[in-house]
């Protein structure tokens, strides 16, 4: 009999062979006959492609193909589809131009992909499309949203000659309007919420090799989920038949966000490796991760929050733009409104809530999901709400908070969402203990006598995750399933596989659900091991996103390995000759209720695969067992961050003196994993807040911010340590009890974060600042006012 | 034109043809078949490239394969002993989960294993400022800074 393993710090099965180098990314994999790939980018924001000559590319030493649009247009590949229909106020379903893998007549961002050469080495490619001679006309181009609204803007796609893509709302608009009439006070903030460029350390890359033997495909690629990424490209984009195609994402460095969609490189590549019949491989270098990987965020928003005299929210109203940029991403429909506004009750009770988004198409890469997909931005609006009109109506931000906490569950909000669980009172309470807001007067003081600034910012967030039910997606406009798949296979000596559709990228799910199996079963966690991201291995699968991994995919787990000890009940009652109703399972033994009669995991599981004393007549022989789980309902995290930051008013500086962040969870599996996930995503959220801003220049569509040094994502010395802890109620309608964590810290940090700056600021007539609030802008915001 | 390179790598002599160009990453990399040294940027930035040169950290990236004409060079693959047991700074990532997907890490480990040698117990913001040249975009840094502490008390014995 084993200790429990649910909820214990163990070590990650995947630390060995990444911390030797063991690891196996997709460029880490070469193929017999490899060839590599170059794509031939556009230097224009908007131009028309007059013609494109090939020749002296073809020529070069070691050159073997050139690819454009054309090229792919004749061979009658499809364009990249959008997985999601959103549907307009005006009953109009979104407009939905051509997404062509390579430019066919236009380009439409910096970066668009023109042609591809394929080379007998990286370098001869490179080569080869230096060589590659394009003729543009350049256009007018527009990368802002709200001027590409304006008349007269440039029209990136005929079919949305005034680039919008679709106006969405949600929420009783004459309800919300009645609300504010009577309001005793209203907050109004305008801000943007900047457009972030993801930047997963692993840059992109894929590796497609086409077998003639038996007409079949083999992907490797950086993705977040194999099967999505073969069904999109061979139903949409190929036209290929499924089972010839073999989609592996082998270890995968990072994704958040920016790996789940199906890129124009990962089809062209495929296709390539048909037409030479070798294997083609590309890797994106970094700087064409800035231009060319999906970005996040990009909205402008107006939002406001009516209140009764006492702070009592009445209702909300929120305007946002949203910049899709040139092409809509596989998901770029419905962050902006599916998982954006349908956060915005928050933990409030708001009794109307009203939405209205105008989605854009500007020439800029497209944005999607970045860690926390819509639910970072409906946070930043709620929070920054709340904590201003706490300081507008001279109420502490923790009481006003108190004063609208939804407090009886399950809880019918006014945007849709039925929240089942939460407690928002038990984790603010932890992290103000643990930020030590009490103390915070005197800190206050003690930095001014320094001749510093201290401000302090709360942000309670709530999250939907785990998504979805798959018939209410369906409702909403999600083209595609959204269960989860899982196999456990149990070997004839009682070892375990287990067989996920999740895809780990650096969530640890290699030990997480094995301990979730290894707890159930009463095995050691020696004997489970977790296998994921090979279509091949694995019977179906949708991926990991939205923070859904243990929720959906680890419930489907549970309820295959349900059917594996309810399997063993009847092997084992064979064995002992008892009834199936009287044996019972308990950590590792089958026994018969009130003997001393009992087989092992281990034996029970051998006779499954030995069927010599087995009832062959009413039972398959074999241990093996599959599940697909599609959820009821979203999860809810929630939970409370108090940042307290300090900031020099000399140079701007702001440094976060102290991050106390308290999430619930539910269950938590692994603690430890679970921590090293909030860390990352408060990392991210400060990242947003403080450093990292994507920036095109206004006129030419040039993305300025296009390395590391102009776009800073954290360093380890522009983040503190950090506090955690957690609060649990457990999700009622999985069995785990789990809500999952991945994006939670990029979702509340944000707000956090700025809501302390402009504490800090509050006193010198500084109201609101746009992240990333730089030194530079903390500085000149000071300087403006002290000037004034 | 090819030009010929030798050195040491992980204790073995090692020698090929490559380009002039050929940067030092991809010799590893593309040559050796030695992947655990991992390629992030093309600016210098990420640190996930760090190997050791005649037992200094350095960026493979920003230099050619030539320039490492009979260097020492270790690598990932050259630092836990050979019957696979951690070293104890690889050890003490796995016990404070200093990675999760694994891609900064043999860079982040690398350039610990240097900083520790000339500071067997160093502060926080010691460990910060080292990992200035090492991005990660998973952990926060939270527990590579507590890894690596550890890891530079634990070298020192
Ligand atoms: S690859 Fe060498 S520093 Fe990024
Ligand atoms: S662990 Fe993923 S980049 Fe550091």
């Amino acid at each position: 009999m084993n200790a429990p393993l649910i909820g214990a710090r163990i070590q990650r099965k995947e630390d060995y062979r990444f911390l030797t180098g063991s690891g196996q990314y997709t460029d880490d994999v070469v193929l017999p006959g490899q060839t590599y790939a170059v794509f031939v980018r556009s230097p224009h924001a908007h131009a028309k492609i007059k013609s494109i000559k090939k020749d002296k590319a073809l020529k070069a030493p070691g050159v073997l193909a050139v690819y454009t649009g054309e090229d792919l247009a004749a061979a009658k590949v499809g364009g990249l589809p959008c997985g999601w229909l959103i549907t307009g106020t005006d009953g109009q379903p979104m407009k939905e131009p051509p997404h062509p893998p390579l430019a066919q007549g236009k380009v439409r961002y910096v970066g668009d992909h023109v042609a591809v050469v394929v080379g007998e080495s990286i370098e001869a490619a490179r080569d080869g499309a230096e060589l590659v001679e394009v003729d543009y006309e350049a256009l007018p181009a527009v990368v802002d949203a709200t001027k590409a609204m304006q008349k007269g803007a440039p029209a990136l796609h005929d079919i949305a000659p005034d680039n919008k893509c679709y106006t969405w709302a949600l929420g009783d608009k004459a309800a919300v309007d009645a609300a504010f009439a009577k309001a005793a006070h209203v907050t109004k903030l305008e801000f943007v919420n900047n457009r972030l460029i993801p930047n997963a350390i692993e840059p992109r890359a894929a590796n497609a090799r086409y077998s003639r033997a038996d007409d079949s495909y083999t992907l490797y690629v950086a993705n977040q989920n194999p099967h999505v990424e073969r069904l999109l490209m061979t139903a949409f984009v190929l036209g290929l038949p499924e089972h010839k195609v073999r989609v592996v994402a082998p270890d995968v460095g990072g994704g958040f966000g920016s790996k789940i969609y199906l890129y124009a490189e990962d089809v062209v590549v495929t296709w390539a490796s048909r037409q030479l019949a070798r294997p083609v491989k590309w890797t994106a270098e970094r700087s064409e991760s800035f231009v060319s990987d999906a970005h996040g965020r990009d909205h402008h928003t107006l939002a406001e929050l009516a209140m009764d005299k006492d702070g009592r929210f009445l209702g909300m109203r929120v305007h946002t733009t949203a910049n899709l940029g040139a092409y809509l991403s596989t998901f770029a429909s419905c962050i902006p409104t599916i998982l954006y506004a349908t956060l915005l009750a928050g933990q409030y009770t708001t009794p109307v809530i009203y939405c209205e988004v105008t989605a854009v198409f500007t020439n800029t890469a497209p944005v999607d999901a970045y860690r926390g997909a819509g639910r970072p931005e409906a946070t930043y609006v709620v929070e920054r709400l709340v904590e201003t009109a706490a300081r507008e109506m001279k109420l502490d931000p923790a009481e006003i908070r108190r004063r609208n906490f939804i407090r009886t569950f399950p809880y019918q909000t006014p945007v849709a969402l039925m929240y089942d669980t939460g407690n928002y009172e038990a984790t603010l309470d932890a992290a103000m203990n643990m930020g030590d807001v009490a103390g915070f007067a005197r800190r206050k003081e003690e930095a001014a006598r320094r001749g510093k600034l201290r401000g302090l910012g709360y942000a309670c967030y709530i999250e939907a995750c785990g998504i979805a039910p798959s018939n209410i997606a369906g409702a909403l406009g999600a083209r595609a399933g959204l269960f989860e798949a899982g196999e456990i296979r149990v070997h004839p000596t009682g070892s375990v596989t287990v067989f996920t559709g999740s895809h780990a990228h650096g969530q640890g799910h290699e030990t997480t659900f094995a301990q979730v199996v290894a707890d159930r079963l009463g095995l050691p966690i020696e004997s489970v091991d977790v296998v994921h991201g090979d279509t091949s291995k694995i019977l179906f699968g949708m991926g990991t996103y939205g923070s859904r991994s243990i929720a959906v995919g680890g419930t489907a787990i549970v309820k295959a390995l349900d059917k594996i000890i309810a399997k063993g009940k009847k092997i084992a009652a064979h064995l002992m000759e008892a009834a199936e109703s009287d044996i019972e399972y308990d950590r590792g033994v089958f026994k018969v209720a009130g003997t001393d009669k009992q087989k092992a995991f281990g034996e029970v599981a051998f006779a499954a695969y030995v069927p010599h004393n087995y009832p062959l007549d009413k039972l398959e022989p074999g241990l093996n067992e599959n599940a697909f789980y599609d959820p009821t309902n979203f999860t809810f995290p929630a939970g409370s961050y108090v940042c307290e930051v300090e900031i020099d008013p000399d140079t701007g500086k702001t440094t976060i003196v102290k991050f106390s962040a308290v999430d619930d969870f539910g269950k938590v599996i692994n603690p430890m994993i679970v921590e090293g996930q909030v860390h990352g995503g408060l990392t991210q959220g400060i990242g947003q807040a403080l450093t990292e801003g994507c920036r095109y220049d206004p006129e030419t569509g040039q993305l300025v911010t296009g390395s590391f040094t102009d776009y800073c994502i954290p360093r380890a010395d522009d983040v503190p340590s950090y506090q955690l802890d957690t609060r649990e109620t457990p999700c009622t309608h999985n069995p785990l009890g789990v809500k999952g964590c991945g994006e939670a810290g990029a979702i509340g940090a944000p707000a956090a974060v700025m809501n302390a700056i402009t504490d800090a600021l509050w006193s010198m007539g500084v109201k609101d600042l746009a992240m990333p609030a730089t030194s530079e802008s903390v500085w000149r915001a000071i300087h403006m006012k002290r000037a004034a | 034109m090819a030009v010929r390179v030798s050195m040491t790598v992980n204790g073995k002599a090692v020698s090929a043809e490559v380009e002039p160009r050929t940067l030092l990453v991809t010799f590893i990399r593309e040559h050796l078949g030695l992947t655990g040294t991992h390629v992030g940027c093309d600016t210098a930035q990420c640190g996930a490239c760090t190997i050791h040169m005649n037992g200094k950290a350095i960026k493979a990236c920003s230099m050619v394969a030539m320039q490492a004409q009979d260097a020492n060079v270790v690598t990932i693959e050259g630092v836990a002993k050979p019957d696979g047991t951690l070293h104890p700074m690889q050890a003490a990532f796995k016990e404070h989960h200093g990675l999760q997907c694994g891609f900064c890490t043999p860079g982040m480990v690398m350039n610990a294993i240097d900083f520790a040698k000339s500071h067997p117990n160093p502060s926080e913001q010691e460990v910060r400022e080292a990992l200035e040249g090492n991005l990660c975009r998973c952990t926060g840094y939270h527990n590579i800074v507590k890894a690596i502490t550890a890891g530079a008390k634990a070298m020192a014995g």
